[in-house]
């Protein structure tokens, strides 16, 4: 196994607001390898975006408070420079959004704003050559009629021909490391499609190291070697993706593989859900934060168990549930499939 | 069910032929109509009281203009729309008005369909009282109980909107949606907006809903994996017109036409292995 491009240790966020220090991400650990995609999936408020974006440098704020480690290649980045962090975003680190729509400045031609870019990191490159380079990219993430489409402005794009716009731009000065924050959350299911299929090919074309942040484990199962899975702010279980979708060993999991909808398997008679809401970060319960909408839930989960290896066959293998694994494959079945039972009647959303 | 006196036995909701064309305009002094988009081109389907139909199709295939032409929000070029057997299309708007109680929608986006300056209680109750259903203490009790229905508590009753996650504010609007007690319900992409495990809760609330009140709904969404799940029957639509229409199961295990088996073959499938195999077969 080659050594890691990125390795994230021990990373907490907490920003502080006039109600109290919110923890947003609360000790999450892992190593991203060339080549690699490293899912990172949980709801909202989970604290997903906030690691992507603190790795890249865009959470420095005021309030905010950074602690543990962020190496890329041996460099540390939460206590790099701005000016530092400036030249090493897009250049080795690139970050495609969630929102092509609004991710693009709308008064400037698609092909000036990419060209733009590449000129302020390598100065001595012409417009020419830039607008070489970026004909080079729209046809390397499919955008039919490049050396045309270039001259568009961002709103003659269609939300899946902007997306891959995002990904151009971000490639444009071949990073090793791309995030990818819900790239294909705002498109429709059969853009989404094309875009995951994209990743995947730059994934393998370019050796390029992905960390794709995602709601929806039905996106990760195209996608991702290993998978992170995060809960207010934790990990609450990591593994490889086939660890993950078919041995999963925390209760959450388990929810969000049971919420998924199977065009190919007989449609349930109901959807597993997961009742209930994320907790407020301000006021996490005692012990597991997944307590209250955990129909498991047993005397010792007041107590949070650490993120540890608990599978003895799999040692890469990481959750945080004080179940035995053979408790778990006992209890996560739901109609044949794996789920999490609607426990008490719907308290609130 | 009896349906007394008119419609008694027509269906819920029957277009036929339904029609809207935007014009496209040149010139600066003299505005002449160079040519239409087709946005609904002759669209029909019948709704069946208590019955979901889902209506899939991507972005811009028409779904959502359909929608506001059967609910007279846009005017239709052309076609009909009957409810209950009465023709409603070119209904104004204050003939349109007492209809209004048994046809209600639910919006997409739970961020911008809930005005941020009123209390929860006034934006559910606002059409109880509109409708002259209710006032005083009687509604704020009818609110309460529609709050408490959709899984949320009676003490959101003062909340401001901004308050609650995107999948409580669905909630408020479905509590909305059902406070005049609809016969039919329209929702457009309801849970395209939302995380994909509160999209389960959303989807069984609607079902619960659905048993409780006998309603119908007009469930359209570009997922035809979501759709599948709630709905009896699905009309696939693409550039303004239905391609294919079927029970739920037909379309979706039988696909006749090309662009449905391209929908369905875009819907990701949440198992690593099969994920594989479909690669390896391209």
């Amino acid at each position: 196994m080659s050594a890691p491009l990125l390795s994230v240790k021990d990373l907490r966020v907490g920003f502080a607001t006039e109600a109290g220090v919110i923890q947003a991400v609360d000790g999450v650990s892992f190593d991203l390898r060339p080549g690699e995609v490293v899912a990172i999936v949980g709801e909202s408020g989970s604290g997903k975006s906030v690691t992507a974006q603190t790795i890249i440098g865009l959470t420095r704020a005021n309030n905010a408070r950074i602690e543990g480690s962020v190496k890329l290649g041996g460099e540390e980045l939460t206590s790099a420079g701005d000016a530092a962090m400036r030249r090493l975003r897009g250049e080795r680190i690139a970050m495609v959004f969630q929102d092509p729509m609004t991710s693009f400045n709308p008064v400037y031609r698609l092909g000036d704003q990419i060209v733009e870019a590449i000129r302020a990191h390598r100065p001595d490159t012409s417009k020419k050559q830039g607008r070489e380079r970026v004909v080079g990219l729209f046809e390397a993430v499919g955008i039919p009629n490049a050396e045309q489409r270039i001259d568009d402005y961002p709103h003659e794009f269609s939300g899946g021909m902007r997306q891959r716009a995002m990904i151009a731009m971000a490639l444009s000065l071949e990073p090793e490391v791309l995030i990818a924050d819900e790239p294909t959350t705002a498109l429709d299911v059969t853009i989404q499609a094309q875009i995951l299929d994209l990743l995947a090919r730059l994934n393998r074309e370019r050796n390029l190291a992905t960390i794709l942040i995602t709601h929806d484990l039905g996106v990760v199962a195209e996608v991702a070697d290993r998978v992170l899975v995060m809960y207010a702010g934790k990990v609450v279980e990591e593994g490889t993706l086939d660890e993950i979708f078919y041995d999963p060993q925390h209760p959450y999991t388990w929810g969000l593989l049971g919420s998924l909808t199977r065009i190919d398997r007989p449609r349930p008679h109901r959807l597993p859900q997961i009742a209930g809401s994320p907790p407020s970060l301000l006021d996490l319960p005692k012990g597991c934060p997944f307590r209250p909408r955990c129909p498991h839930e047993f005397s010792k989960c007041p107590q949070y168990p650490p993120l540890e290896a608990r599978l003895p066959d799999s040692p890469g293998h990481r959750d945080r549930c004080w179940l035995t694994p053979e408790e778990k494959r006992e209890k996560r079945q739901v109609e044949g499939q794996i789920g999490l039972e609607a426990p008490r009647e719907v308290g609130q959303a | 069910m009896t349906e007394a006196g008119k419609g008694g036995g027509a269906s819920l909701l029957e277009v036929t032929d339904l029609v809207k064309h935007f014009p496209i305009k040149r010139g600066i002094l003299i505005d002449r109509e160079v040519d239409q988009v087709r946005a609904v081109d002759s669209v029909s389907f019948k709704v069946e009281r208590g019955e979901t139909l889902g209506l899939v199709g991507e972005s811009g295939s028409g779904k959502s203009t359909a929608c506001r032409a059967v609910l007279q929000l846009i005017e239709p070029t052309s076609g009909s729309v009957e409810f209950e057997g009465r023709e409603i299309a070119g209904l104004g708007r204050r003939q349109m008005r007492p209809l209004r109680r048994q046809m209600q929608m639910i919006f997409q986006d739970p961020y911008a369909s809930l005005n941020p300056r009123k209390r929860i209680g006034q934006i559910v109750g606002d059409p109880l009282k509109r409708q002259g259903v209710a006032s005083g203490s009687e509604l704020r009790r009818q609110v309460q109980e529609l709050l408490e229905r959709v899984g949320l508590s009676s003490e959101h009753y003062n909340r401001f909107p901004h308050e609650f996650s995107g999948g409580q504010r669905q909630r408020i609007g479905i509590a909305r949606a059902l406070s005049l007690k609809p016969k039919l319900v329209i929702c457009d992409e309801p849970v395209s907006a939302l995380d994909v495990s509160i999209q389960a809760q959303i989807v069984n609330l609607l079902d619960d809903l659905q048993d409780e009140f006998g309603l119908a709904y007009l469930f359209v969404a570009h997922d035809i994996g979501i759709v599948r799940h709630i709905a009896d029957r699905i009309a696939v639509m693409n550039e303004g017109k239905i391609v294919e229409q079927g029970t739920a199961d037909q379309v979706c295990e039988n696909p006749k036409d090309e662009y449905t088996k391209k929908l369905l073959a875009a819907v990701p499938i949440p198992d690593p292995r099969e994920s594989r195999e479909r690669i390896r077969n391209g």
